[in-house]
C-alpha cells in the first residue's frame, strides 16, 4: 500500500489527479496484499478495483504461479518485477513489456532493509514516463525526511537510471 | 488548495477545525485512522480538547452525551459492531437533543464477522433521531462535517447527526482534498452557543422520564425537527458553497437526469461509479441518470418525486437489507412515489465488501428495464 500511496502521491505532485487504494482489509506488511492506483486527467469518480492494469509492479516474486499476477493485462502493458532472477517463469501475455529489478538487492545496499517500495517506485517512474524524477523525489522528501529521505531517493534512482538505460 | 491524503486524515483534519472541545471515541476498523489521528492532534497539543479514552463504544457516546449536555461542541467516530453497541445511546442523545456529531466509517454488521464495507450500521439507526448525512467522496466527507455542526446545534434543531462514509471504499482511499484553513472553518462555523446546558447553579435534568401525557410530544417534537433540518441543511449548504465554491444546498443530487428514461438511485461513494457506469451507458445511446441521495434522515421524499418525475422507471441500489422485508432506500423510494406509475425495483447490493464495477451497475439497469428487480443482484448461487 505504501508503494501505491506514494506513486499516486507523486503524480498528483506532477499535476494528475490520482487515487490510491488497498485490496481492503488485509494490508500487513509481508502477507501477500493488493493495493490500486489510478491517474487521470480529470477528476476519478471510479472506486472498483483494477480488473485490467496498464501496469503492474510485482513486490515479491514468489507469488508468480500461485497469483496470475498478469491477469487483466493487454499488450502494451508494463510490468515490473522485483526479481533476482530475470528469467522467472511466468506466462506474461502477449505484447506486455517487462523490467525484472532487483529491488530487494538495491533496498538492502541503499536502505539495509528489504522493503523495495521506494526502489521499486523509480523503476515505475523510468519504465513508463508517468511521473518524473523531481515528482518522485519531492514525493519521497514529503513522506521522509533527514538521511531517511536521501536514502530512499537513493535507491529509487539507482532503479530509475537501471530501467532507464534499459529502455 | 488540492492536497493528496487518505480520507481518515481528511475527516480528522477537518474535525480537529471544527474546534471539538470533548472526543471521546472507541477504535474499532475501519474507523481508526481517524481517531489515532485526533488522539495524536490533542497529544501534540495541536488540537485544544479533551480526549477521553472509554472502555467502549457504549462509554465514548455516552461521555460525549454528558459532555454535550455540560455545553462543550463534541466528536466521536465509529462503526458496525460500535455503533451498535450504542444503540441506547443514540436514541438518549436524539431525546435529549444534543447536536453531537459523529462520523460513521460505514460497515457491515455480523454475523457472519465482515470487516468491510455496507451501510447497514448507520440504515439500522434509522428511527433513532439522528440525522443521517452520506458523502460520495473524501471532499463530500469533510464538507458535511462543517455542515452537520452547523445544522446541528442550530437552536430551531438540536439534534445529533452521523456523517457516513464508506468504510475503505473512502475512509482508506488516497486522494485529493482541499482543505479550509482554520480561520476559514472558523468564519464559517461559529463558536458552540448551547442552547441549555447543565450547571450547578441552575439545576437542570436531561432526559427524564415521561408520563403516557407527555412522550408522545417528545416524539412529535423531534420529529418536527427532523423536518426542519432538512431547510437548516439547504441553508448551511448554500453558505457553505457561497463560502468554499463547494454547493451543498442540495438534499438530493440529480446526474444527467433531464431527458432520462431510467434513473439509478444510490447513497454514497457507489454514486461515483454509477457516474462513470452511466456516462458510459450514455454514450451507447441510453437515456440513463442518476439521484445521489445525500441526507437519508431527514428522508427527503418530496425532493426525490421531484427529481424523479420524468423518469419511467427506478433502480435503487441498497448496500443494506432489512431482512424480511427489502432494501431500507427501497421501501422508502417507493413509499415517496407511491400514487405515480412508475415501475421502482430494488437491488441489494454490494453488501460486506462486495466490489462493484460500471458493468454491475449497467447490469442493473438492464434488469429495472426488462422489468426485473426487488431481488439480491449478483447472487452467487453456487455457494447457497
Amino acid at each position: 500500500m505504501t508503494a501505491a500511496e506514494l506513486i499516486a502521491f507523486a503524480a498528483f505532485e506532477g499535476g494528475v489527479y490520482s487515487q490510491a487504494f488497498p485490496a481492503f482489509g488485509v494490508e500487513r506488511r509481508g502477507a501477500p496484499v493488493q493495493a490500486f492506483v489510478r491517474f487521470s486527467d480529470e477528476k476519478i469518480r471510479l472506486r472498483s478495483q483494477v480488473y485490467e492494469p496498464d501496469y503492474i509492479i510485482v513486490q515479491d516474486p514468489t507469488l508468480i504461479g500461485d497469483v496470475d499476477v498478469f491477469k487483466g493485462m493487454t499488450a502494451g502493458g508494463i510490468a515490473i518485477v522485483n526479481t533476482e532472477k530475470p528469467d522467472f517463469d511466468a506466462r506474461v501475455p502477449e505484447g506486455v513489456k517487462v523490467y525484472a529489478v532487483d529491488a530487494t538487492t538495491i533496498a538492502l545496499e541503499e536502505l539495509g532493509v528489504p522493503i523495495t517500495n521506494t526502489t521499486l517506485m523509480g523503476a515505475f517512474a523510468a519504465a513508463t514516463g508517468e511521473i518524473k524524477l523531481e515528482a518522485l523525489e519531492h514525493a519521497l522528501r514529503s513522506r521522509f525526511s533527514g538521511s531517511m529521505a536521501d536514502k530512499n531517493v537513493r535507491a529509487a534512482e539507482r532503479a530509475y537510471n537501471l530501467v532507464g538505460g534499459a529502455l | 488548495m488540492l492536497e493528496f491524503m487518505e480520507g481518515s486524515h481528511a475527516v480528522a483534519e477537518i474535525v480537529k477545525r471544527c474546534r471539538p472541545q470533548v472526543i471521546a471515541a472507541y477504535p474499532i476498523t475501519p474507523q481508526t485512522h481517524i481517531v489515532e489521528d485526533l488522539a495524536q492532534m490533542v497529544a501534540n497539543c495541536e488540537l485544544d480538547a479533551e480526549y477521553i479514552t472509554v472502555e467502549s463504544e457504549f462509554s465514548a457516546l455516552s461521555a460525549c452525551l454528558g459532555a454535550s449536555a455540560a455545553g462543550s461542541r463534541v466528536y466521536s467516530a465509529t462503526t458496525s459492531q460500535g455503533l451498535a453497541l450504542m444503540f441506547e445511546v443514540c436514541f438518549n442523545a436524539a431525546g435529549m437533543r444534543q447536536p453531537i456529531v459523529m462520523t460513521i466509517a460505514n460497515r457491515s454488521l455480523g454475523a457472519p464477522l465482515s470487516i468491510w464495507n455496507d451501510q447497514q450500521d448507520s440504515i439500522s439507526l434509522r428511527d433513532s433521531g439522528w440525522l443521517q448525512f452520506y458523502a460520495e467522496d473524501n471532499q463530500e466527507a469533510a464538507d458535511l462535517h462543517m455542515i452537520a455542526y452547523k445544522v446541528c446545534e442550530d437552536h430551531d434543531i438540536l439534534l445529533p447527526a452521523f456523517v457516513c462514509f464508506d468504510g475503505f471504499i473512502l475512509s482508506h482511499t488516497y486522494e485529493p482534498v482541499a482543505l479550509p484553513t482554520q480561520e476559514e472553518v472558523d468564519a464559517y462555523l461559529p463558536a458552540f452557543n448551547p442552547y441549555q446546558r447543565l450547571d450547578a447553579e441552575a439545576p437542570l435534568s436531561f432526559g427524564m422520564y415521561a408520563t403516557p401525557e407527555y412522550y408522545t410530544e417528545f416524539r412529535y417534537e423531534i420529529d418536527q425537527a427532523q423536518y426542519r433540518a432538512k431547510e437548516a441543511f439547504v441553508k448551511a449548504g448554500r453558505e457553505f458553497g457561497e463560502q468554499f465554491g463547494r454547493d451543498y444546498s442540495a438534499l438530493v443530487e440529480g446526474y444527467r437526469l433531464d431527458d432520462a428514461d431510467t434513473a439509478l438511485v444510490a447513497m454514497g461513494s457507489i454514486c461515483g461509479t454509477a457516474k462513470d457506469a452511466v456516462d458510459e451507458m450514455r454514450d451507447a445511446g441510453k437515456k440513463v441518470g442518476l439521484l445521489n441521495i445525500r441526507m437519508f434522515r431527514p428522508f427527503p421524499a418530496p425532493e426525490i418525486a421531484d427529481a424523479l418525475k420524468g423518469v419511467s422507471t427506478v433502480a435503487v441500489l441498497d448496500k443494506n437489507i432489512s431482512l424480511g422485508s427489502g432494501g431500507a432506500v427501497g421501501t422508502e423510494v417507493k413509499a415517496a412515489l407511491s400514487g405515480s406509475n412508475q415501475a421502482v425495483y430494488d437491488y441489494i447490493i454490494a453488501l460486506g465488501g462486495r466490489d462493484v464495477r460500471k458493468r454491475d451497475i449497467a447490469a442493473v439497469v438492464d434488469l429495472a428495464e426488462k422489468g426485473k428487480g426487488d431481488m439480491f443482484y449478483g447472487l452467487r448461487t453456487e455457494v447457497l
